[in-house]
């Protein structure tokens, strides 16, 4: 086994540095916590050989993940397809692009399973039997489903208002889970208390700089699956923005690391328009993420107060990326657009990302010439409630042949 | 203009426990520069070398966050009350 190269918890805005434990926060200036590397001690021993040596899931980049041994949670999550996506291309009128599809990703189709494989397993480390979180849904699910896997209690903490099959698909696996009279960001705040309490690993609270490093691995697949290469154009979707710093922190890794070039890859954010306070800020051009009280069905993205915020904007700034939103009627009709082109089920943050991706194509934002990837991190069956009344019923008719021809006849077909 | 500032936790051990603290000042910089006169060191945990708010703490007068005020220059008039909240991290 190799050795672990994490250095040590370090504050975003101080610098100060801390030792590896279940803490978030700079007990100086307040600012987050986020692992720190000795990629040094890497040098050579790191290299595409090794990594395509290994089985195909998230843990075949594990030195740059912050567990010290083996992972205990999760350990065959990741590793989904990279699909080139010709005719949403067609659709959108551009020419090279890619779908990173973690609809599929096990084993409760999101991308969550990513960061919940490293808060466990690291939570597993520190020695915790309970793991907790506040979801807006993907999270609770793929909390409760792998601290089942590995034995663990857990408390999910969710707004009351949820979808049913983000509900259901935590609640099957025998969680506790626990819907707060409010909206996510009053979920978030009663967890950083019950935290401080209760001794849990809430894996975004608590166990946050370890959690959100998982979400490297998406990008890293990406990456290799594009033949070792970053795409010139990245679209993610924001909740908190922790995803779209991270796919760019896995980018400078990559090219740090000597696994790629730099290709001056830009990162796009996208939001819905009932809760977009980063795409609004990077819009704007201010500094100042102003919280907001979402309204929209993209309730996976629904964060009005996003911790990331700040970091998220800078990253879209500083890669020559922009940001943009979408609404409601957009979203249904860009999750259709991607079904009916490419065959993927996506839930509504994956319709952000699609009608983002085309409003800034359409801007002029996003070249029509390059290599685009969208971040597709969800699953359309867990958001139903969203596209019930825009998807065609089924015509219903008799058993017999007679009805049926009558039925193609009206619509043209001829025998 | 004296006014009430809520100390949050995490700062108590630096006003000897006190969870309001009363203060001197016509604007947030001065309340903050009056604030540190009275508990040293407390000056440094709110602000950053430039003087300016740290990110991650947020001061508001009377429940309006002074970001989307004036920011230090935000007037103070008698009673109002200031309160410091350290951010909540975490999300998603
Ligand atoms: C499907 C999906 N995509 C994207 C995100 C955004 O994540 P982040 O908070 O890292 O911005 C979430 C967050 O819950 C999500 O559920
Ligand atoms: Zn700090």
């Amino acid at each position: 086994m190799t050795e672990s190269i994490v250095r040590a918890l370090k504050c975003r805005e101080c610098g100060e540095e801390y030792p590896v434990q279940p803490t978030h926060v700079c007990e100086f200036c307040f600012g987050p916590l986020e692992v720190v590397y000795d990629y040094e001690k890497l040098e050579g021993n790191f290299t595409r050989k090794l990594i395509e040596s290994r089985p195909q899931n998230m843990w075949r980049y594990r030195e740059l993940l912050p567990i010290d041994g083996e992972p205990t949670v999760g350990a065959e999550n990741g590793f989904t397809p990279l699909v080139r996506a010709e005719r949403l291309a067609a659709a959108l009128g551009v020419k090279e692009l890619y779908i990173k599809n973690d609809s599929v990703c096990s084993p409760t189709l999101s991308f969550k399973d990513r960061v919940v494989s490293v808060a466990l397993s690291k939570a597993v480390e520190f020695g915790f039997t309970t793991v907790a979180c506040a979801s807006t849904g993907n999270l609770a699910g793929s909390v409760a489903a792998n601290a089942a896997a590995a034995g663990l209690e857990s408390y999910v903490f969710i707004p009351h208002d949820l979808e049913q099959g983000k509900v259901l698909g935590a609640g099957i696996f025998g969680t506790k889970i626990i819907g707060i009279n409010g909206t996510y960001d009053d979920v978030n705040r009663l967890c950083s208390e019950v935290a401080g309490k209760y001794g849990w690993a809430f894996v975004n609270v608590n166990i946050r700089p370890f959690y959100a490093e998982g979400s490297k691995t998406y990008g890293y697949e990406i990456m290799e699956q594009l033949g070792w290469k970053a795409p010139k154009h990245v679209v993610v979707p924001m909740a908190s923005g922790s995803l779209c710093t991270k796919i760019d922190k896995s980018i400078n890794e990559f090219i740090k690391l000597g696994l790629i070039e730099d290709n001056s890859t830009a990162i796009y954010g996208a939001q819905a328009t009932g809760c977009s306070p980063i795409s609004k800020a990077v819009k704007e051009n201010t500094d100042l993420i102003h919280p907001v009280r979402p309204d929209t069905i993209a309730k996976s993205l629904a964060i009005g107060n996003p911790a990331d915020g700040y970091y998220a904007h800078r990253v879209m700034r500083d890669t020559g990326g922009w940001a943009e939103d979408v609404n409601d009627e957009e979203i249904v009709a860009a999750m259709k657009l991607l079904a009916e082109t490419e065959g993927i089920f996506t839930e509504t943050a994956g319709g952000v990302t699609v009608g983002v991706a085309k409003k800034l194509i359409e801007q002029g934002r996003i070249p029509r010439d390059e290599s685009i990837v969208l971040c597709i991190t969800g699953n359309g069956l867990k958001t139903q409630e969203a596209i019930v009344d825009a998807i065609e019923k089924p015509r219903i008719i008799q058993s017999n042949l007679k009805d049926f021809d009558a039925l193609a006849a009206a619509d043209g077909v001829q025998v | 203009m004296s006014i009430t500032i809520r100390i949050p936790t995490p700062l108590r051990k630096l006003t000897a426990g006190a969870d309001e603290v009363a203060v001197e000042g016509s604007n947030v910089s001065e309340v903050i520069d009056n604030l540190e006169a009275q508990h040293n060191g407390l000056k440094a945990r709110l602000c950053d070398d430039a003087g300016e708010i740290r990110r991650f703490v947020n001061v508001y007068v009377n429940d309006e966050d002074v970001r989307f005020l004036q920011g230090l220059k935000t007037a103070i008039k008698d009673g109002d009350e200031l309160s410091i909240v350290p951010a909540i991290a975490g999300g998603c």
